[in-house]
């Protein structure tokens, strides 16, 4: 059971208080009717689902109530950082593979 | 192969079972195949099989990176049921249903598929209306299922609490007679001794790392053992799908999620029959051995660690103890997770792909212990003729695209 | 029966008080501080029970979570547990304990028939036979279903009850044996928050039957006095009865504590167990090791013991399993069991030693007592019935692979067997380390884990006192400091014991016998599931290799012991046979739960009415009063309808509707989501996340929403008012609430965080009533008198601010039922009042309360949809003939637009929404069922839609339905049909999907 640091409340809280969101930085099309069927189907439902580095976003549900982001390795579980909305993650997948 | 059968038992017992045959081969992997099969779990060896079988197709392999039938065919609840609710879905698994009904005489190898009916429970209005929907459309598909009424579902399961004065009262159930359990490893095995006896190489603890591609087309695999080559390969990695698409480069519309399940002590037979909760969230049955085989939905986040979270083991037996108060002293034995392949509409993607020769069958979810024969059978099909099979053509990966989903989540276990 | 074999009073237990229990209906005594299993040895009970599949008589084994065989039915009735293991049993008064297996008895058993033909069941021969005729299959199951299984469940509810606790703490101990106590008492020292838990009734570990001295003290003695210590630390909590039986992410430990189990069936007060849900920051595992059995002959026949649980009978219990001992060995460390022995005042038969050349001080010292020491031999078979008679020893070459001399019958009742020891990894398994083979312990210790964990003593695999007392100490130290506490440096001297010299112990994991191991008697390695060597060499012989396969093949290590004896000799054996190392061979994963964990302690409190909460509205005590059914939507409790004496539901609803449609009704509408929305731009986003625009929405406006998931499909719907520049109130759907809340924040927080949007939900604030009808306007009138309400000034889609019956309200004229209706909301401890003024006004006018089966029946007689129900995720505004709210035109391509455009949703022949009328009115089609255009086809039938709400209307005086049918939009007059599950078929045209007032012009009543 993971324990989830929220950087707004600036707490490790507890799993259950939060939702998983999916996929972070899945910036939504300017304009969407400009795309083909394909493109938007990409945007729909295509995600990575990296085995290892993922950045995703979690809701603190039953706490403050904010989104954020995380990066978490899926294999390991362990997360190496929770970083606000707008921000970008200090561990990628490249930096991580270099310390593994 | 040598047949089984009791005569072959005793006869060995008789030379104290130092003549058995083995099982399958282990052969060195050749230099080139029709077809390589990625993937040595229970719809990968039903995939070989078929095109062994059915299509002629021997000089096939399957490569699998650990040991046959390890991946989530080794790590599921093993209920077997039809009852879907769309037609393209309830065509596929009642084809599945068929073949389970003449698998181990087909195989010649007992997969104990047991036909003790399932029951899917309706807890409220709504419940009870997506169950006589679905079980209408069962019906008129030809997939045999009734609406019972509480006191039904106790005759069928009589430790089940139905008192209207629990929670979420049991208002009805679907049920499906011909739904219930198989053993889920013999099931991985009966088709690897069925394919290798026809042909089929089994290579185990070989890992295919790179999907070598030529003009647009697939020509063979590297792994762990040196290139294979192969005119046509197709992939079945349940639980690893986005990382052998992305050899490919290619992505998916999927999802991997640790799937939990878990088993108590053995106890004397208590529970005939498979019973299923959505709106009260798990799922239980009884082994032959006497465990109570329990489940529930996946968990929140995506993850390949082959566990997850323990409140979600508390959840689910909070609605274990729910439905049937006596097993509250019952004792969990073991829990583990496995790592399925989530699709957006909670059905698979059994299909062709940008590649030319190279097929994806993935994103079973949480179902897809059941639909082993059907999967391997269409997938066999879709390969051998480089054409969706026709039960298959619905489960195009082109569907995300044209908008054309078939939302199973109503049915697919356990909703989300 | 006499208690033959109690030597008198243990370490731990005092023989002076007695306890009456009883065995499969026999009356026994036992004495304080002993286990079932102590007591039934004491009592000379030998036969536990029957092996699962051969159906061989077993006994006792060891004398802890390792046992085996002992499994035990406690207790009867409503309170009864199966399958304990005697071991961990704690004695009470009256406790009773019955065996599991065996048929009509464990002594007699007719079932051991299967075990003369136990040569036609090798492993895997389940999948080899039982196929033909296949119809069979069912039959031949009931009985292999019967054969199987341990204990039986209960069949009534748990009398008891279950709690949990969060725990915190900066270092967790797990174990408390002399490495866990010691690292304990240094991580304390340091200033951390401790907690330190053992399965045990007491602490101890090893040191509860240990005949070291310690700091000059006997072991039995030093350990009362740190166990002091440590209880005197304000900063430890102490925690016997108590398993970790689960190691998982981010160092969470589940630890089940039992707190009555030692005094009674069932809890007198309080839990019966507790569940701690541990959260620590540093985590030392001293779990201790199992001493791995010897695998020969026969090794399962009742007096067939692990050495050192024979010694922890001897010296904590006072109890002597047996009179003859045979010591079988491979190691120096078990010479202490013939020590043991001795000086309990038995013969110690001889202690046969596998390695040529044994020397170590404990050799001497056991010697030195007269007693026989064969060196180079091993015990080859056990014989007996069901107790040991003799052995049959014989002389061994040096790598023990084959017997090299004459075999030796011994008389003797007990043979103790020890093949060394294998570190309790269980728990940082759990963690997904692999654990790594070590030769130089033989065996496997723990691997690299992730988590803020080390493994000491015994369970990292070191087995010196000495060596226990050093690593506990520094890892508690560690651990502190890695926590923020002290320096990593000691503050307590290590505990000075002696060192005994040991010699290196001999890997034997498999006692050769003159037979090859296919033709030799069985020779067991897992005892629980019947799996012996030859079992294991056939699985290999039939090419199996994986060390995964061999385990589900032959079910070793499936046990309720979870293999904690068997697995690493299984292991070897497979390494052997398949020519290869024990490490390239590998382990299998072990998972939790260590022990048996209880189901009702995993699920605690949350059982029963605190399964799920329940919602009430503010005005729910009043519908029970009245005598209301109640529908669960989501976790609300709605009033379902309100039967008045001797109504059926059909007339109560009937009443409802038709109350409603000529004169006024009242609805609990509450529970519709609510959310407040403000913000400079917060027309611009609702217009985002409608299908419709809300930018010239005026204040005092309302608007009805469609919303859509970016796969165009709907999601929610509902009204959105304008209360004042910048700042709206958004109803959502009753179920969808959460979700829509969850949706907007979505899109607020993590797309669009530069506009300025603010929500906050309000739903349980406020008290909504609804009053419809055509008396609804006179009804509020007599409770308001400072709003203008007349039809022109109060239009259709206004709402305002005023007082009703008092209370500051917003009335919003909206209308689900299509008549003229005021939602009525005031803050929520208002509610009841108001509700009771307005049911006080509208009596002159027969005022109806009515429920959500009559809201719904009103609502589809004028074809209003409800989300969930009449759409199911896979629907369209479209195909809900809804176009009308969606507004193609806005300059922001709203939350799933795009998606309409896609082929499919384009799709000629997509579902569409539309009514449905049967043929004959009275006939009400069930909901739920499947229309088809052809009602002479065979089955499969071509089904082209279903019904999504059916009702029989009292206002239309005809049943109604609303259905979803391909190319429904363009088939109004035609005939569908819907076959039933009876043979029946309803047949039903195809109409308008408003039945009631079409034109809408009965919300204008003036």
């Amino acid at each position: 059971m993971l324990l989830i640091h929220c950087p707004h409340c600036r707490e490790d809280r507890e799993e259950e208080e939060f939702h998983y969101s999916g996929e972070a930085h899945i910036v939504r099309p300017l304009e969407p009717e400009n795309l083909s069927d394909e493109e938007w189907g990409d945007y729909l439902f295509f995600r990575k689902n990296p085995r290892g580095i993922h950045h995703e976003m979690w809701h603190h549900t039953a706490g403050c109530g904010r989104y954020f982001y995380a990066t978490r390795n899926t294999v390991s579980y362990q997360i190496l950082e929770t970083y606000m909305v707008g921000e970008k993650p200090q561990h990628t997948a490249d930096s991580a593979g270099a310390s593994q | 192969m040598k047949r089984y059968s009791g005569f072959s038992l005793f006869k060995n017992a008789l030379s104290y079972h130092e003549n058995w045959q083995k099982i399958w081969r282990s052969p060195k992997p050749k230099s080139d195949y029709d077809v390589i099969v990625v993937g040595g779990g229970g719809h990968g060896l039903a995939t070989a099989y078929y095109l062994a079988k059915v299509h002629g197709i021997t000089n096939v392999a399957v490569i699998e990176k650990g040991y046959l039938g390890g991946g989530n065919t080794a790590r599921n609840t093993t209920i077997i049921r039809s009852n879907y609710l769309w037609d393209e879905a309830a065509q596929l698994y009642e084809l599945s249903l068929k073949l389970w009904e003449g698998l181990s005489q087909e195989l010649n190898y007992n997969v104990m598929f047991s036909q003790r009916g399932v029951l899917n429970l309706g807890h409220n209005l709504q419940d009870m209306r997506d169950i006589e929907r679905r079980v209408n459309a069962n019906r008129l598909n030809g997939i045999d299922g009734e609406v019972v009424t509480p006191e039904r579902v106790k005759e069928i399961a009589p430790l089940i609490n139905i008192s209207r004065d629990c929670r979420y009262p049991i208002l009805g159930a679907s049920w499906q007679p011909r739904g219930g359990t198989a053993r889920h490893d013999a099931v991985a095995w009966g088709y690897a001794r069925g394919a290798d006896a026809l042909g089929v190489d089994l290579i185990q603890e070989t890992e295919v790392t790179g999907i070598r591609r030529k003009n647009g087309a697939v020509v063979g695999v590297e792994t762990t053992q040196g290139f294979i080559g192969a005119r046509k390969v197709a992939c079945v990695t349940a639980g690893n799908s986005g990382v052998v698409a992305a050899m490919a480069g290619l992505r998916l519309p999927v999802e991997s999620r640790p799937l939990q399940a878990l088993v108590s002590e053995p106890v004397k037979p208590c529970l005939d029959t498979v019973v299923m909760s959505n709106a009260v969230h798990g799922y239980i049955s009884q082994s032959d051995k006497g465990d109570l085989v329990i489940g529930a939905g996946v968990d929140g986040y995506n993850g390949y660690g082959q566990r997850g979270s323990f409140h979600v083991i508390e959840h689910t037996l909070q609605a274990i103890c729910e439905l049937f108060p006596a097993f509250s002293r019952v004792r969990m034995n073991r829990q583990w997770g496995g790592v399925v392949d989530t699709c957006p509409d909670a059905c698979p993607i059994i299909s062709k792909t940008s590649v030319d020769g190279l097929y994806f069958n993935c994103g079973w979810g949480t179902g897809g212990f059941k639909a082993t024969p059907g999967s391997g059978y269409v997938f066999a099909d879709t390969v051998a003729n480089d054409r969706p099979h026709p039960l298959a053509a619905a489960f195009n990966i082109d569907r995300f695209n044209t908008g054309a989903l078939i939302d199973e989540h109503g049915a697919a276990g356990v909703a989300h | 029966m006499k208690a033959v074999n109690r030597l008198g009073s243990g370490a731990r237990t005092d023989s002076a008080k007695t306890i009456n229990f009883t065995y499969n209906g026999k009356p026994l005594q036992g004495v304080a501080g002993d286990t079932l299993a102590s007591a039934l040895l004491a009592n000379g009970v030998n036969l536990v029970g029957r092996s699962f599949k051969y159906s061989r008589p077993r006994g006792i084994v060891g004398h802890g979570a390792e046992e085996p065989n002992a499994i035990m039915q406690i207790g009867s009735g409503a309170g009864t547990v199966p399958n304990l293991k005697a071991t961990q049993v704690e004695l009470y008064e009256g406790l009773e304990a019955a065996s599991v297996n065996g048929w009509p008895s464990v002594n007699f058993d007719l079932m051991a028939i299967t075990g003369w033909f136990g040569r036609l069941m090798p492993p895997g021969f389940y999948y080899k036979t039982f196929m033909y005729p296949a119809k069979l299959w069912m039959t031949y199951e009931h009985f292999i279903r019967k054969a199987a299984g341990l204990g039986s469940s209960p069949v009534q509810n748990d009398p008891d009850s279950y709690d949990k606790l969060n725990q915190h703490c900066d270092v967790l101990v797990i174990g408390a044996g002399p490495a866990g106590l010691t690292a304990a008492r240094e991580a304390a020292r340091a200033g951390a928050r401790v907690i330190i838990a053992d399965e045990q009734s007491e602490f101890g570990g090893s040191l509860l039957a240990s005949t070291d001295i310690i700091d000059g003290l006997p072991a039995t003695e030093w350990l009362d006095a740190i166990v002091a210590e440590l209880q005197g630390f304000a900063n430890v909590q102490t925690l016997p009865r108590s398993t970790a039986f689960g190691y998982y992410d981010h160092n969470f430990v589940g630890i089940l504590e039992r707190r009555s189990d030692h005094l009674g069936l069932t809890a007198k007060t309080g839990a019966r167990q507790r569940l701690h849900r541990v959260r620590a920051k540093q985590v030392v595992l001293a779990a201790g090791a199992f001493e791995r059995p010897l695998v020969f002959a026969h090794n399962d026949i009742p007096g067939v013991m692990q050495a050192s649980s024979v010694s922890t009978y001897v010296n904590r219990y006072g109890v002597a399993p047996g009179n003859d001992l045979l010591l079988f060995t491979t190691n120096d460390n078990a010479y202490q069991t013939a020590i043991d022995w001795h000086n309990a005042g038995r013969t110690v038969v001889a202690v046969v030693d596998s390695r040529l050349n044994p020397t170590g001080e404990r050799v001497a010292a056991v010697t030195a007592l007269g007693i026989q020491v064969m060196a180079g031999h091993g015990v080859i078979e056990a014989q007996g019935g069901k107790r040991v008679k003799r052995a049959l020893v014989a002389q061994l070459n040096a790598e023990g692979t084959q017997v090299i001399g004459p075999v030796t019958k011994i008389a003797c009742d007990l043979i103790a067997s020890s093949g060394g020891w294998s570190p309790a990894v269980h728990l940082s398994s759990h963690t997904g380390a692999k654990p790594q083979w070590d030769a130089s312990i033989v065996g496997f210790r723990p691997g690299k884990s992730q988590q803020q964990e080390r493994s000491v003593g015994a369970c990292g695999g070191t087995y010196t006192l000495r060596g226990c007392f050093e690593e506990g100490a520094s890892a508690g130290a560690q651990a502190a400091m890695l926590a923020g506490f002290g320096d990593d440096s000691l503050m307590f001297p290590v505990p000075e014991v002696l060192d005994i010299q040991e010699q290196p112990q001999q890997a034997l994991f498999l006692v050769p016998h003159t037979k090859s191991t296919s033709r030799a008697p069985s020779q067991f390695v897992d005892l629980q599931l019947d799996v012996s060597a030859s079992g294991i060499e056939l699985a290999v012989r039939e090419g199996l290799e994986s060390v995964e396969h061999i385990k589900r093949y032959t079910a070793m290590g499936f046990g309720t012991d979870q293999g904690k004896l068997g697995n690493i000799n299984g292991m070897a054996i497979l390494a052997n046979a398949l020519g290869q190392s024990i490490a390239e061979t590998g382990t299998t994963i072990f998972r939790p739960s260590y022990t048996p964990t209880t189901f009702g302690a995993i699920a605690g409190r949350d059982v029963g009415e605190l399964f799920d909460a329940e919602r009430y509205t503010a005005v729910h005590r009043w519908h029970v009063e009245q005598g209301a059914m109640f529908e669960d939507v989501g976790q609300w409790k709605r009033p379902w309808y309100f039967p008045k004496q001797g109504e059926t539901m059909q007339e109560a609803v009937d009443r409802e509707c038709l109350a409603v449609r000529s004169s006024v009704g009242i609805l609990d509408a509450s529970t519709l989501g609510k959310i407040d929305i403000q913000g400079p731009d917060a027309a611009e986003f609702i217009t985002r996340m409608y299908t419709n625009s809300y930018l010239k929405l005026a204040p005092g406006k309302c608007r009805y929403g469609v919303m859509l998931k970016e796969d165009g499909m709907i999601f929610d719907d509902g009204v959105c008012a304008c209360l004042a520049e910048n700042h709206y109130l958004m109803f959502t759907t009753t179920g969808g609430a959460a979700a829509v809340m969850a949706w907007l924040e979505l899109w607020k927080q993590t797309e669009w965080p530069d506009l300025q949007v603010y929500f906050t939900s309000v739903t349980d604030h406020w008290s909504t009533a609804t009053i419809t009808g055509p008396n609804a306007r006179k009804v509020l009138a007599k409770v308001c008198d400072d709003l203008d309400l007349s039809a022109d000034s109060f239009q259709f889609m206004d709402w305002r601010e005023g007082t009703v019956a008092g209370a500051k309200a917003r009335v919003f004229r909206i209308s689900f039922t299509g008549e003229l209706s005021y939602e009525i909301n005031v803050p929520a401890h208002y509610g009841r009042h108001v509700w009771e003024a307005l049911m006080e006004a509208g009596e002159e006018f027969d005022i109806t309360a009515y429920g959500t089966e009559s809201m719904h029946v009103l609502r589809a007689e004028k074809g209003f949809i409800i989300v969930g129900q009449d759409t199911d995720g896979s629907m369209t505004p479209a195909d809900m003939n809804m176009d009308w709210v969606v507004n193609k035109n806005k300059a922001f391509s709203f939350i799933g637009k795009r998606s309409l455009e896609r082929s499919d949703s384009v799709r000629e022949n997509r579902k569409q929404l539309v009514g449905l009328k049967t043929l004959d009115g009275a006939e009400v089609i069930p909901e739920g069922s499947q229309i088809v255009f052809d009602s002479k086809q065979q089955i499969p039938m071509s089904m082209q839609g279903h019904v999504t709400s059916s009702y029989y209307s009292a206002n239309m005086g005809h049943s109604i339905a609303l259905a979803v049918v391909k190319g429904g939009h363009s088939r109004l007059g035609q005939t569908v049909y819907c076959p039933l599950a009876n043979g029946r078929t309803i047949a039903a045209e195809i109409v308008s999907s408003v039945f009631y007032d079409p034109q809408g012009e009965r919300q204008h009543v003036e």
